[in-house]
């Protein structure tokens, strides 16, 4: 397995997924030169204060997704509360309040179904802990483009369902701890 | 060329013939939200890829209906972002009242649910008597479901919290009946509002308006279309009238910017200069 192509990384993850994101993101070196893309599920009525609290923990920048941005390299976005993140063919973002996907907005699948069209084989997808099943077919989506395909260990996992559901219906690279995830993600660079 | 710019070209041809055939131009949507409403609809009807549905439209006047029905998916809500609301109230309507009577514009108003919100606040104010409201879509279904003020009570719980968080006095009970699990609106709400078509890709301005209120709407379009959008409201717009924009929407950046100043930022509240 090579990592030599991949150009972004999307996420997707859901209860338990600060206390990850706050274990996962801090570890990420200050040279770290990917955008990573965030699907968080919470509330529509949330703020930025999450962004604000990951990116105080982080060497890397983390801010919210704002719709039109360019995506640049070495930092994390987090789709806003209530919107799909989408990506689009020039690598900006696009936000959308269509109905939800999988009873969530922001929905995973709509975030890795879009990146896997932009990326291809170029994008690493990663499913962290959460109830339910959203983001398995994103991430099968990710794999059928030539793209990399990790899950957190369920037995890592605050709540193993999302990526046990992920896992069920593809064939994964790796599945690792979170521990293990930010190794993986600083040998990238 | 690479499948993804054939699949590029496919979407592009697919648009054209719509354009030609029916005069509705989706070009300048930004491009992920509208293929994942083409895979949706490919998939309702049953095809696998984009191109078998350009025959389909051509000859059949109804599945391009039920595109168009695709496209302006509404999903909208009472009092949706109540501060956004709640600022409104606080900012634009003291302006409001010194005239004698003012208009607004809810352009891309879905069902009606953000219009009947604004129009409970104005009432709320003492302003809806001096109100004209003209609230549109290009969706002529939702603009009927906008008319009849007919909405399922589903969700009423969360509606009556939304309205107190947007500065509601009384009880949102008070404004309407319980028929069945929806709710009606009482008509005294909407003497005062009209219900119209408007294609904000290719008709005109709606003119000297105080408030133009365009949420969740420009998300779809991409930067020439937002900027098309843009122009058309500044002109619409009377000296010092309001634009009220979605909570992640902004003019930062569009050509009509330096023509606004910011009102309340938080809320997307903009007014115009001169
Ligand atoms: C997501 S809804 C937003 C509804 C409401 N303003 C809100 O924020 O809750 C988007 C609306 O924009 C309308 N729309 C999209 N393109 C339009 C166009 N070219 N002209 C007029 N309305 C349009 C759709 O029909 C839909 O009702």
């Amino acid at each position: 397995m090579t990592n030599r192509h991949i150009k972004a990384i999307v996420a997707g993850v859901s209860q338990g997924g600060i206390v990850a994101l706050e274990t996962l993101l801090p570890q990420l070196s200050k040279t770290f030169d990917k955008p990573i893309i965030i699907v968080q599920h919470r509330a529509a009525s949330s703020d930025t204060f999450l962004s604000e609290h990951l990116n105080s923990l982080s060497l890397i920048q983390v801010e919210e997704a704002e719709e039109k941005q360019p995506i640049k390299s070495g930092t994390v976005y987090l789709a806003p509360a209530g919107y799909h993140l989408l990506i689009e063919q020039d690598m900006t973002f696009s936000l959308s309040c269509d109905e939800r996907v999988n009873f969530t907005r922001p929905s995973v699948d709509v975030l890795f179904e879009s990146a896997a069209d932009c990326y291809t084989h170029q994008l690493l997808g990663i499913i962290l802990t959460g109830y339910n099943s959203d983001g398995a077919k994103g991430l099968q989506r990710i794999k059928q483009a030539g793209g990399l395909a990790l899950v957190q260990d369920p037995e890592d996992a605050e709540v193993p369902d999302m990526p046990l559901a992920a896992i069920k219906i593809t064939p994964v690279d790796a599945i690792l701890t979170l521990d293990q995830l930010a190794q993986y993600l600083n040998r990238l660079s | 060329m690479d499948a993804r710019s054939i699949a590029e070209i496919e979407i592009n041809v697919l648009l054209e013939a719509i354009r030609l055939r029916y005069d509705y131009d989706f070009s300048n949507y930004a491009r992920a939200s509208l293929k994942r409403r083409i895979q949706n609809l490919l998939l309702k009807e049953k095809l696998e890829m984009p191109y078998q549905l350009i025959p389909r439209i051509l000859y059949e006047e109804e599945i391009f209906n039920r595109f168009l029905a695709e496209m302006s998916v509404t999903v909208t809500e009472l009092f949706r972002d109540p501060a956004s609301f709640h600022a409104l109230a606080e900012h634009v309507f003291p302006r409001l009242e010194s005239y004698a009577y003012f208009k607004i514009w809810h352009a891309g108003c879905a069902t009606g649910e953000e219009v009947y919100s604004l129009a409970i606040l104005l009432e709320e104010a003492g302003l809806l008597d001096k109100a004209r409201i003209y609230a549109t879509d290009y969706n002529k279904q939702s603009l009927k479901t906008a008319e009849h003020g007919i909405f399922p009570a589903a969700d009423i719980k969360q509606y009556h919290h939304a309205y107190k968080k947007a500065g509601g006095k009384k009880q949102l009970a008070h404004y309407y009946t319980h028929q069945y699990d929806a709710i009606k609106f009482k008509d005294s709400l909407k003497k005062n509002i009209t219900f119209a078509y408007h294609n904000l890709v290719k008709d005109g301005i709606f003119g000297e308006m105080h408030l133009i209120l365009c949420r969740n709407v420009m998300i779809y379009f991409d930067r020439e279309l937002q900027n098309h959008t843009f122009t058309l409201f500044n002109n619409s717009l009377a000296r010092k009238g309001f634009l009220s924009l979605g909570s992640k929407e902004t003019l930062a950046y569009s050509v009509i910017d330096a023509e606004f100043e910011t009102c309340c930022k938080s809320n997307r509240i903009f007014r115009k200069l001169n």
